[in-house]
């Protein structure tokens, strides 16, 4: 599903000459990593424009009751009279597309098409963020462990990362959701039902099965970082080995952590959004972008409503593509010898 | 019966019934009185009528089909369009009449002189064959074979496709069928005192066995030519047509048959050369061959897919050749009586008054995929009739009635319940989401729970005690019955006896003395206008209970090329009369 992503070089250092032009000599002093990749990113318009459409479908996700309420209609609400019933497909031209209904309405029942792609949204991005959150955390704890502390411990981390990887994740994905109970409770804690129960197993399946990827490539910087001289010094000054894995290693990863996650948000929007398609998604009518393509598809309603398969797919391209162009560009911006 | 692989049909117990030869109700829709009139090509004309009626011979007529039969062996096939396509080469004892409209739903003999003549107060049924009746390769056809050919497909473990009723009312004992015990004599259901004569032994009262005998596992086996499963290679045929070549999964092509002769077959013809399968095709690109009139019929009979549907009905030079006919399914939820709230019928009548029927319909297709449904007869069976007990303005629901109902039912707030329905058959899946939409309006929270098809009825909603664990309070499926008749129909679906640990039909647990007495008084009694009395008193107490929430009378939409002759829908089989059409 996800290929490795190629993130060399670590250690994040400034690069005078390609950041002093036109900048004066007082303006460089103090400026951080941060600071600098900041800059080189700012000059790459691509990157800036992917991040300018990310940041504008995070904030139409939270606020879709509220743009919905304004613009659209409720993403669950009947409207039969926009529907041609022989046809089964909205009566309107270009799919019922107009100023009352901004994507058109979906064919059969008459949804409003705008407001379940700003729902689908919600679910497709807290999916992708939260499965993402899941594989970076795992996979950078791990990598740093077996980059490390190598020995026994790395070949058991490195066995187990090539276990996930050679797993059959899609089919098992397919079967464990079809399994799932209707509720459950994690680890007693808490009680999860219906919906949010089938999110919940969502994020773990995606996330849980992806940390290898972000393991091995940590695992790799941690390799080299941990033979450098300043660890070397901190060791030789009595640092142990927490101090030197968050202290010392930690930030220096920063940068391909921050890349990598850029990279694997967009990857798994694609996974949530396949596994909505084969049925093991959220349960209907809860929309998302998945769902709806599949809905096009298997209802075989793209011929005569060709809208209802253009509109989610143009928003599923969208947004991976908005977040692939930002990945890259941060990967330039904090390791330019990338380019 | 079965109409597309998915669909489980009814299973061996009790069932049947028969009856009838003029279809109770009437269907409004699809015209009546096929009188075998023939006429030009319109839109539904082939469902009252033959459509360019013709004697022109020759040709090679091709069928295809997206899967693959499930067996051409007479007697081990379930499906619908298998029980009509077979009788290209297999002659039952009895058959449908083949006319359009209601008279095809009369039964008349095939390879029997006559129907059957019953004494023992119906419970021993005496059949005379024609006599000078060939094979294939010239023997002749014997009393013994057909005897054989039941024996084969009823009491064996190797031939599990078709439905075993002679296992059911035939008294044989413990018979073991014949691949076990080789000795035929010791099949005590069926005698044969002489070659052209069989006595059929009841375990009961039957006066409606006829029906049984149509099936087409009542088509001679010769016991030397009898090779088990392989057997659906090449059939031996006795109709006009034999296999002459059968590569199983892919394709076969039949000829003519020289030994087949019009004198002793009143009912077929030998129009055209050949006639060819071809399995395994997508859908869409059937539609497309049809419509390119490179092929000439769809085998399973299940009709256009939504583009092709789209493409003919906004046409009107492809909408005069197709129609648009009834195909004998209702499509339903069933409320479980057994879950609660729907243990109180005051809450079960809370959802027959919020449903609007037009979006269920809408799900399904519209229109043109079938009728508003208010009966749990659907008008293809006897002992429909017309009425509506839960009417609401337009079929669109009426909040007011379903608030005092749950009102009445003592959750004025509404309640939490869960939908079950196939999650691979997305018009179940939109069906569910219609009705949750309209249940929502009253304050009743519905949750769509999906399940895999295969095991729907083994596993899930057919399994009661799963069903009440996970709260399946609504359970969204179809149901078409074996024969055309409101027993055949109803028995499996409302009688308290069919309900089982697994498979169940009977969803929605019902369990009325009344229903069931009718269906058993039914069974056996004489007198047709009665019987059909006593189903449409069923139907009523089913509605009554407020347990069954009928949403379409299913309709499909079928394609007939302009070159083929003698088209016409059959009622009994709901497709066209595969083996009457020939081409221009």
């Amino acid at each position: 599903m996800t290929a490795p992503i190629e993130v060399s070089g670590s250690e994040v250092e400034a690069q005078p000459d390609a950041v002093l032009a036109g900048v004066d000599r007082k303006a460089i002093q103090g400026r951080s990593l941060g600071q600098i990749a900041w800059l080189r990113l700012k000059r790459d318009k691509v990157a800036l424009g992917g991040g300018v459409v990310v940041l504008l479908l995070i904030l139409a996700a939270v606020f879709a009751p509220v743009l919905v309420k304004l613009l659209g209609y409720p993403p669950d609400e009947f409207h039969r009279e926009l529907i041609d019933p022989v046809f089964s497909r909205p009566t309107g031209a270009y799919g019922g597309i107009g100023w009352d209904h901004l994507f058109g309405v979906e064919p059969i029942n008459g949804r409003d098409l705008f407001s379940r792609i700003l729902y689908g949204a919600r679910i497709s991005l807290l999916v992708a963020f939260l499965a993402t959150l899941l594989s970076v955390s795992i996979g950078v704890v791990l990598g740093m462990a077996a980059g490390y502390f190598g020995g026994w411990v790395d070949t058991v981390i490195a066995r187990a990362m090539d276990v996930f990887l050679a797993f059959p994740l899609l089919l098992f994905a397919i079967a464990l959701v079809g399994a799932i109970p209707s509720q459950a409770s994690i680890f007693g804690l808490f009680e999860l039902k219906d919906n949010s129960l089938r999110i919940a197993l969502l994020i773990f399946i995606i996330g849980f099965f992806n940390w290898p990827y972000i393991g091995r490539i940590i695992r790799g910087q941690t390799l080299s970082l941990r033979e450098r001289e300043f660890v070397d010094a901190a060791r030789s000054m009595g640092a142990r080995s927490p101090h030197i894995l968050f202290k010392e290693l930690l930030p220096n990863l920063i940068g391909p952590i921050l890349v990598y996650s850029t990279l694997l948000i967009p990857t798994n929007i694609l996974f949530e959004a396949a596994l909505s398609f084969l049925g093991v998604g959220v349960a209907p009518p809860t929309p998302s972008w998945g769902g709806m393509l599949s809905d096009a598809v298997t209802k075989q309603l793209y011929p005569i409503a060709p809208h209802f398969m253009i509109v989610p797919g143009l928003a599923i391209f969208i947004t991976v593509m908005a977040f692939n162009l930002l990945g890259d560009g941060l990967r330039d911006a904090l390791d330019p010898r990338a380019r | 019966m079965k109409r597309t692989k998915t669909t489980v049909g009814v299973a061996l117990s009790a069932v049947l019934a028969l009856g009838l030869a003029a279809c109770g109700g009437g269907s409004d829709d699809n015209g009546g009185g096929g009188d075998g009139g023939g006429g030009g090509s319109a839109f539904d004309a082939a469902v009252s009528k033959v459509v360019n009626p013709s004697t022109k011979t020759g040709g090679t007529l091709k069928y295809v089909i997206t899967d693959a039969p499930d067996s051409m062996d007479p007697g081990n096939t379930y499906y619908a369009y298998n029980w009509d396509f077979t009788r290209y080469f297999a002659r039952a004892l009895l058959t449908f009449d083949p006319k359009p409209g209601e008279a095809g739903l009369k039964v008349v003999p095939d390879l029997a002189e006559g129907l059957g003549q019953p004494s023992d107060g119906g419970k021993t049924w005496t059949y005379k064959i024609r006599k000078g009746v060939k094979y294939e390769d010239g023997t002749e056809v014997k009393a013994e074979d057909i005897k054989y050919a039941v024996a084969r497909s009823n009491y064996t473990d190797e031939l599990q496709g078709g439905p075993h009723y002679f296992t059911q009312y035939l008294a044989a004992g413990d018979y073991k069928g014949p691949y076990k015990d080789k000795n035929l004599d010791d099949f005590k259901g069926i005698e044969t005192p002489d070659d052209h004569t069989l006595v059929f032994k009841l375990n009961q009262p039957f006066y409606e066995f006829d029906y049984l005998l149509t099936n087409p596992q009542t088509s001679p086996v010769p016991k030397a030519k009898d090779t088990g499963l392989k057997y659906q290679e090449h059939p031996v045929s006795t109709g006009p047509y034999m296999f002459e070549n059968h590569s199983i999964g892919k394709s076969f092509a039949l000829v003519k048959n020289p030994n087949w002769s019009a004198a002793t077959d009143p009912l077929r013809k030998q129009l055209v050369d050949r006639v060819e399968l071809t399995m395994k095709v997508t859908g869409a690109d059937i539609d497309n061959r049809l419509l390119a009139g490179t092929e000439h019929l769809m085998l399973a009979g299940t009709g256009a897919e939504a583009a092709a549907r789209a493409k003919i009905l906004s046409s009107d030079s492809l909408k005069k050749n197709a129609d648009n006919p009834l195909t004998g399914f209702l499509r339903y939820a069933m409320l479980s009586t057994k879950v609660k709230p729907f243990d109180n019928i005051e809450c079960r009548k809370a959802v027959q008054y919020a449903l609007d029927r037009t979006a269920t319909q809408g799900a399904y297709g519209g229109p043109v995929a079938g009728d508003i449904a208010t009966t749990a007869l659907p008008p293809t069976e006897t002992g429909y009739t017309k009425y509506d007990l839960y009417a609401t303005p337009g079929n669109k629901g009426d909040v007011n009635k379903a608030k005092t109902a749950l009102q009445a039912c003592g959750q004025p707030n509404g309640f939490e319940t869960n939908i079950a329905v196939r999650g691979d058959r997305d018009k179940e899946v939109a069906a569910g989401e219609a009705m949750q939409q309209s249940l929502a309006k009253v304050g009743i929270k519905a949750q769509i729970k999906k399940y895999p098809s295969g095991d729907y009825s083994s596993q899930y909603a057919g399994k009661p005690a799963f069903v009440h664990k996970e709260k399946l309070g609504i359970i969204i499926a179809g149901w078409g019955s074996d024969w055309p008749t409101g027993f055949g129909f109803l028995s499996q679906i409302a009688h308290s006896k069919a309900i089982k640990d697994s498979s169940n039909y009977n969803e929605m647990e019902l369990e009325d003395p009344a229903i069931d007495k009718l269906l058993d008084d039914g069974a056996k009694t004489e007198d047709i206008a009665q019987r059909e009395q006593m189903w449409s008193q069923v139907d009523k107490k089913i509605m009554e209970s407020a347990a069954l929430v009928p949403f379409i009378y299913e309709k499909t939409l079928l394609y007939r090329p302009p070159n083929l002759t003698n088209v016409y829908f059959h009622l009994a089989y709901k497709m066209y009369d595969y083996p009457s059409i020939g081409l221009q």
